[in-house]
Parts: structure tokens; sequence; C-alpha cells
């Protein structure tokens, strides 16, 4: 007996009897003998108040956004959480339904999902929207096996070097069985323009990301038509705070445009749970991955939400389906759709604003200082690249000492830039703390 | 409940706002003009906050959930989700801490994960735990990529094929395509085991290795299982363990000592973290000591001197994600096994498996028993009601439950069962609920029989009735468009 197990000894008799069984065990007797019950040696359990103080303790071993400042980005970024959004996502109507199999009574669920996608869709510029996969990092290889079945009798994928580094790598574990040839990234520095020069007639897809992974802005108006006149697809990987005010992917001629949402509202969280979006033009609905969303009515005539097109998933289509994706990340697309809500036009152009005029700030007076060099040929919308006068490992330590989680060391990435650190500044770091950066990287 | 929500968008006017912002604070810095976009966020609302809470908590309300009734949907182990597991996961150390912060400020979060991985091992008899994949379809997809390095990494080129046995869930077979291997199906036998004798047949030099869920989703426990997994390793293939049903087994087997060289866990299943509509959920894997060194990283380790710290096992697959895993939900898992203990856990276990038994033989006199044995956590029914109409469908009994206030079970699966009902009762629900939803299922095999129009009609009395789903599909509406939902309804 538990706190979670409202079954008691007088009730187990009862139904013990009921079943014709004479004790729990004889239900067990399919399992094999030597194998049955053995001992699992586990700490003992602990009382509610005892793990409290436990977790306390474990939490507090960590440094965390509320007693350090942050400059560390890297495919994941300190904006702004608004608390409306985790009341929604502490409703027990949302977080404690499962996936909307039922629709009569998943509304909630299926509305959500379905001003998700439209959410998305504007944000993006682009025509339809799934209900999430994973993380940024595999939307972007999903891309990469839809791409694959759309332009047939092609298993080149070319990934520019400004693809997050991670992702490249996710998207090279997901294709390592399916005789796919992957280039593009090899060379430390190569642009965009180096990687639509591998676009050839072996090619199924080009990805690019915008900003990059070193936080630089481009303009790729022009790429998808010129990707698409190779007979191959475009992929843009997205942040979906620099849409705000930046050029789309749609604007771009993207195929596919994928992103990572955890700037919608999801916090940091160790890295997950995060959000996975994944867009694409409309003629490509049946190729996708994972859930969609979509109108109908009821046999009343009442508008309502549902499941759709759903030939494509495994549960129906088995080995035949687009994706093995089952669960997903429906509560972070309800808190992403909640933070867009709140955020709306203005909110959302604010905050790319607010980031980008503190981010020019802070490379403005680290460029000022003596030894410190910022990489800005380009424009830069969150993050930039700072050539540092020591290792990056020891100027993160000093700052560390000041309550400052550093910028993202480059040297096993991007060597060529020497000792390079990526610092991100988002609407959390007031000017303020920007200045008490400067002057600590002044004194190292 | 019943309350019609418009969508959010319905409710926009130019100049609201939902958010409070501070001003940029700082001399400005031109933006570059020709990169800005083109169309002013066309189509984004604007709200204030208190619409936008009332528009996402009146959509809330249209909602079945845990919290507000029982689930008993199979194979997906819709069991309570503590609420101490919601305070644990936003401690700011742990939801407000970047994932690439040094490990020396990561020390907590570390020693988190390293405890899951030993105690998941522990309780499933596996050397080794990753905690990175982000659901159980991951896992798998991980579990594979895995068999696949181990045979390549031996110089065995030729196994492709992946046995998946009749009764299997569609992500097994969906997994073992996206690797670029072959499906070979299994039969099962009359006692809802794996048939053996079309097992040694289809067993080959071109094994790879065979994905089995035990207890399978008939509800059973595989009665062969130590036979079947010496039989795969005998041809030199590899045994995958799918966990979705591992609610069932803990303290009562351990793969790992079964034979099993590979296993994901669903967390959001056995380990309560919450489904959340769909996800997120954590599909953490465990395997024997001789895959270990394919595992996905970063795995967490132990120091000489007492830190923890992240490695890449030496012939990694590579990473399955950016980052950690779902770490949230593994911060509810830790949870999980530090509040019920060795002791605790075997109990969820038993009072899963007596539930689902008295339900079981509750109910089987007026709905067959797909195969009949003694179940596991679940039991698959046939709503083939003796007396009813042929019309009335497993579908029908379905929707008319929800008439009666519950989640109606998993149906028309396993594809093996015909009119399947696979009801996972799990054990967090009380007698007088089993009882009720018992007597439930009783009424309506009578109104089946009686009143057969009435199944049809249901529900009645959810928020919707029965969908026009064909029409969804058809002229599909994916995103807010007003004009093509105007017209859908003046249909």
């Amino acid at each position: 007996m538990t706190h979670y197990i409202p079954i008691t000894d007088a009730d187990r008799r009862e139904m013990l009897k009921a079943i014709g069984v004479e004790q729990i065990e004889d239900l067990f007797i399919d399992v094999p003998e030597s194998h049955r019950f053995p001992p699992l040696n586990l700490p003992p359990a602990l009382s509610e108040p005892e793990l409290m103080a436990e977790l306390n303790r474990l939490s507090e071993l960590n440094a965390h956004a509320r007693r350090y400042s942050i400059f560390l980005g890297a495919g994941a970024y300190n904006h702004f959480v608004p608390a409306a959004v985790d009341q929604i996502l502490r409703r027990g109507e949302f977080y404690t339904a499962y996936t909307p199999y039922q629709p009569e009574i998943s509304q909630g669920t299926l509305q959500a999902i379905f001003e998700y996608q439209s959410l998305i869709c504007a944000l993006t510029g682009m025509e339809i929207a799934n209900a999430s996969h994973y993380d940024g990092a595999t939307a972007l290889a999903e891309s990469a096996i839809m791409a694959l079945n759309v332009v047939r009798n092609r298993r080149k994928i070319v990934v520019a070097r400004g693809v997050n580094p991670q992702y490249r790598a996710v998207l090279r574990t997901y294709l390592q069985g399916l005789d796919v040839e992957i280039v593009g990234d090899e060379t430390p520095g190569a642009s965009i323009a180096d990687a639509l020069a591998h676009v050839d007639e072996q090619t199924a897809l080009l990805i690019v990301q915008n900003p990059d992974f070193l936080g630089r802005l481009h303009d790729l108006r022009g790429l998808g038509a010129q990707v698409q006149a190779r007979g191959a697809l475009l992929a843009i990987h997205f942040d979906p705070i620099a849409l705000g005010l930046f050029q789309t992917p749609a604007e771009a001629g993207a195929d596919i445009a994928t992103g990572e949402g955890q700037p919608l509202g999801l916090g940091l969280a160790f890295g997950g749970p995060y959000l996975g979006i994944f867009t694409t033009r409309q003629k490509y609905v049946h190729k996708i991955a994972g859930r969609i969303v979509g109108v109908t009515k009821d046999v009343d005539g009442r508008m309502a939400y549902v499941l759709t097109l759903r030939a494509r998933e495994q549960d129906i289509r088995r080995e035949r389906a687009t994706s093995n994706i089952c669960t997903n990340q429906g509560l972070m697309a309800l808190a992403s759709a909640v933070y867009m809500s709140l955020m709306g036009k203005r909110g959302m152009r604010m905050v790319a604003e607010i980031t980008y005029q503190r981010a020019h700030y802070a490379a403005k007076r680290i460029a000022s200082l003596p030894g410190y060099r910022v990489l800005a040929d380009q424009p830069f919308f969150r993050e930039f690249v700072v050539q540092c006068p020591r290792p990056v490992a020891e100027i993160n330590a000093a700052l560390r000492a000041q309550g400052i989680i550093g910028g993202y060391d480059l040297s096993a990435d991007e060597p060529q830039l020497g000792n390079a650190m990526l610092i991100a500044v988002t609407e959390m770091n007031s000017p303020a703390e920007i200045d008490r950066l400067v002057a600590a990287l002044a004194e190292v | 409940m019943n309350n019609e929500e418009p969508p959010i968008f319905t409710y926009s006017q130019p100049g609201k706002i939902g958010v409070n912002l501070p001003a940029a604070g700082v001399e400005t810095t031109p933006l570059p003009t020709e990169l800005l976009r083109q169309d002013d966020l066309a189509g984004f609302p604007e709200l204030t906050e208190p619409e936008v809470i009332r528009h996402f908590t009146r959509i809330s309300q249209r909602n079945y959930s845990i919290d507000t009734g029982f689930y008993p949907l199979g194979s997906c182990t819709m069991k309570y989700n503590p609420k101490l597991h919601e305070e644990a996961a936003r401690l700011p150390g742990f939801a407000a801490a970047h994932p690439l912060q040094d490990e020396e400020l990561s020390q907590g979060a570390l020693q988190l994960m390293y405890e899951l991985q030993t105690y998941l091992g522990e309780i499933s008899g596996f050397d080794a735990v990753s905690l990175q994949p982000a659901a159980g379809a991951q896992g798998e997809l991980t579990g594979i990529l895995v068999f696949r390095a181990y045979h390549l990494d031996r110089g065995d080129t030729q196994r492709t094929e992946v046995l998946v046995p009749d009764s299997a869930h569609g992500t097994n077979p969906a997994t073992a395509a996206m690797v670029g291997l072959k499906v070979i199906e299994l039969k099962s036998d009359a006692r809802g085991n794996v048939d053996l004798a079309d097992l040694k047949a289809k067993l080959s030099p071109r094994t790879a290795g065979m994905m089995l869920t035990n207890p399978n989703t008939l509800g059973l426990f595989e009665e062969h299982i130590v036979e079947i997994c010496r039989l795969v390793h005998e041809a030199g293939g590899l045994m995958y363990g799918d966990g979705a049903n591992f609610n069932a087994i803990l303290g009562i087997a351990k793969p790992g000592e079964l034979g099993f060289d590979f296993m994901h866990y669903n967390l959001h299943k056995t380990f309560t973290t919450p489904h959340g509509g769909g996800g997120p959920g954590s599909g953490a894997v465990g395997c024997t000591a001789a895959l270990a060194p394919y595992l996905p990283g970063p795995r967490v380790r132990r120091r000489d001197d007492g830190r923890y710290e992240f490695f890449t096992p030496e012939k990694s697959i590579g990473r399955m994600k950016a980052f950690h895993g779902n770490f949230g939900m593994l911060v509810r898992a830790w949870t999980y096994i530090r509040s019920m203990g060795a002791t605790g856990l075997r109990a969820v276990s038993e009072t899963a498996v007596l539930n689902a038994n008295y339900v079981r033989v509750m109910l089987k006199d007026i709905y067959p028993q797909a195969i009949d044995r003694i179940c596991m956590h679940e039991v698959v029914l046939r709503g083939q009601i003796a007396g009813a109409p042929k019309d009335v469908r497993t579908l029908d009994i379905a929707k008319r439950l929800i008439d009666y206030g519950f989640h109606p079970p998993t149906i028309y699966f396993p594809l093996i069962v015909p009119e399947a009902l696979m009801i996972e009762p799990t054990e967090t629900e009380s007698k007088q609920t089993l009882d009720h939803f018992i007597a439930t299922m009783r009424r309506i095999a009578a109104e089946a029989v009686e009143t057969p129009e009435v199944l049809h009609a249901a529900p009645t009395k959810a928020p919707v009735r029965r969908l026009d789903e064909v029409r969804a599909a058809r002229q599909p509406i994916l995103r807010y468009d007003a004009a093509a939902i105007a017209r859908l309804q003046s249909e």
C-alpha cells in the first residue's frame, strides 16, 4: 500500500477471490520460476518531505538563471517565460491527457494543437506545420528523410557548416542505416555558397540554418529557386524569436522549415523537454511525419477538431510509415502556443528587437576592450563570436567566480577561430548585467 | 465542458498585447532593413493576458484527463501523475539550468541522471543505460541502430532482417524500416505467444534481431521467453525489448535476466511522467555490457573523486537528439523511484496485474477474452456481445463509455484480435472505480441488445458528437482560415 495505490488489503482479498487465486503471486505463474521476483537493490523509499529536501539539495548544486547571469546559448536560450504559460501547463486537463485519439473528449488538446499549427504557419510564412517533433535536431533529421521520399532516386544530403554541430550529428545518426551521403559541412568556415556548390543531380536536400550557429543573419532570398532548379529541396532551420523581425523561411523559398521551439516560453530545463517545429508546403502533406490536426464537423454540424491524414503514421502504415514517431512534444507545443498568443504581433517583434539591440550593445562594448575582437563583418541577431586574449575555458572560469556563465567555447567546433567564444544576449540580460560582463572580461 | 470556444484568432484586436516587456535601454543600432520580414507577422493574433488565460482554460475543460476520470487505455499506462513530481521538475536548478553550462556547475543534475541510470539498470537487469532518447519510438530507433552497429563492428554484414510479431506496436516495424532493415513478421500461436515453429523457420544468418514486447500487446506474459531469447541468440541475433508494458513486471522479472539484450523504458508510462496530451515522453534505454560501447552519448559516469561527468561511449552510434534527453522527465522518474522504493515498485506491478485480472474475470462472460489466460497489467477482450445486432461494433461500445464518463479503452489493437478492446486499469484506480466501470460495461452490453441505436448515436454527452473524419482528410483545413471555416459551417 502506498499513497498512490488505492487498493486496500480487504479489496485485494475480495478481488483475488473473484479471480479464483489464493494469493497475488499466483498471477505470475507464466514468469519462469527461476527469474520470478528478483530482488531490487534500490535505496530505501523516502517520504515526501524527505524527497523534497533531497531534490532541493540537488537543484541547488546546479547553477541556474536565478542565481547567474547567462550569456550562453548555442541552441538553448534564456528568454523570458511569462508566468501565464506555466499556469496553463499545470492544468491537469492538459498535462494528464493522452494523445487525442478519441476526438469527442479531446477537443482541448486538438484545438490547442490546431492553434499551434496556425501560429507556426503565421510565424514562418510556411503553408503547413505538424504537431511537433522531439526537438529542433530531430525535426531537421526528419526533413532529410522526407526529402529522400519526395525526391526519388537521389541519395545525397548537403548540410551547411553553419548548422548547429549537434544537429548535424543527429542527422548522421538518423541516416546511418539508409545508404545516404551527407556532405557540405566538412570544411571549417565553409559558407552557404560553398554548400550550394555541392548541390548536384544526386542531391535530394540542402539544409541551412538562419541565423547560423555563429549567430549570423543571411539574406537567403532566391536560394529556394536556385536549389529547386537543380531538382533538390531546400530546408531552412530557423530561430522562432528572430522571426519576430527577420526574413522568413517562406520568403527564402524554403520547401521545408524546421526550428527549435525552446525560446517560445519553454525555459532552459537543462536541455529538455524542448519542441521540434516542422513546416513544409501543402503539396507535401502526405509525405510528412507525425501528427496533424484538421477541422471538421460533428454529426450535428458543430465545428470540431480531429487528427487527420493518419494513413502516413506508424500505427496504421507500420513499416511503410513516413516515420516511426508516435509520442511527440504535445505539451511543449501548447506552451509555445500560449507564449505566442500572449506575445502577439507586437510582443514577438519587441522580444526580437530588445534581443537584437542588447546583443549589439554587448558586442560594441566588448569590441572596445583591449585584447578582444568581435567578428561582426556580417549582420547578427542574438549571438556573436568574440576572439579572446586567453583560452575560453580560463575566461569562463573567471566569469563563473563572478556569477556569470560565459559564452560557448568554439575551440572544438571551429578551431580556426582561435580562442573564440560565442556569446548570446537576450532580453533577460539587462544593460547593467551586460556592463558587469564587460567589466569582468576586462579584468581577466 | 460543453461550451464551444472559438479559435483564439477570433478574439484579436489591433494593438493588444499580453506581456509586459522591458525597454531595450541601450543605445540603438540600426536594423539591417534588407533582412527584415516583409509581412509584419500577418495572421498573428493580438490579445491581453486575461483573454489568453480564459481561452486556454476554457479549451482545457473540453478535454478528458487522468485527473478527471478513469482512463483505461491499453498499452498506454494512464496512471496517476504525482503532483510532487511537477514541483520537483520546476525547481530552479533543474528548470532554469543551461544544458551546456560547465559540468562543475551541473553536479546536481548529473548526479540525478547517474542515479536514474543506475536505478533503471537495476530494475531491468541491464549493465548500461542511456537517458537520451526522447520517446519510446526513439528508444527503438536507438536500439536497432545499436544492433546494426554491433553486427557491422564484428564484420557481420549480412544481418538485414528484423523479426517482429504480428501483435507488435506499429512503431516496431516502422523503426526497423527507418534503419533500412527488412521486417519479417512472426505469427502468434493459439495461447497468444510467439509461434515457435514460425520463429525457427524465419531465423537465419540474415537475422539482425527480434523486437518483442513482454508482456505482449495481448496483455500476456510470453510463456517461452527464455527459449525465444536462446533461439535468437543461437542464430546470432539480438533481442530487443519494447518496454511499453514494463508496468506489469517491476520487481516481478528483469528483462536482462530473461535474455533480452536491449530495451527502452517509457518513463511516461511506467514511471509516471505525464503524457501531456501526446508528449513529451522519455524513452531511456538499457542494454548488456556487450552493447554498451555503442550507446548514444552523452551518458553520465562517476569519477574516482566522486564528481560526475558526461562521456560518450567509444563506439557510439552518435547523438539521438540535442543535449541530454528530456531532462524534466528524468527528474520526475527519479522522484518516483525514490518515492516508491523496491517494495513500492513491486506493489505497483502486483496491483496493476490484480486490477486487470479483476476486470477480466468480471467481464469475460459478456465480452469474450481474446485468449483465455491469466493476464498481466492489461486484458484484451472482444466487443462481440451475444445477442446484439451485427452492426454493434467495438467503436460503438467505446463511444457509449464516453457518455457514462469513462475514457474508452484502446480499440482495434492488437490488429490480430477482431473487435479488440484493450483495457489497462493501472494500479492507481480504486476497487470502487473498477466496479463502476465493470457495471457500466455490463450495462452497455445490455443496451447493445435492447437499444442498439443508443450505442450508434453515442456519444451524446461529450463536447462534440461523432465527427466527419472523411471530410477532415478530403478537404483539409490545417491552419486557421476564417473563410474556409465559414464555408465548412455553412455546408
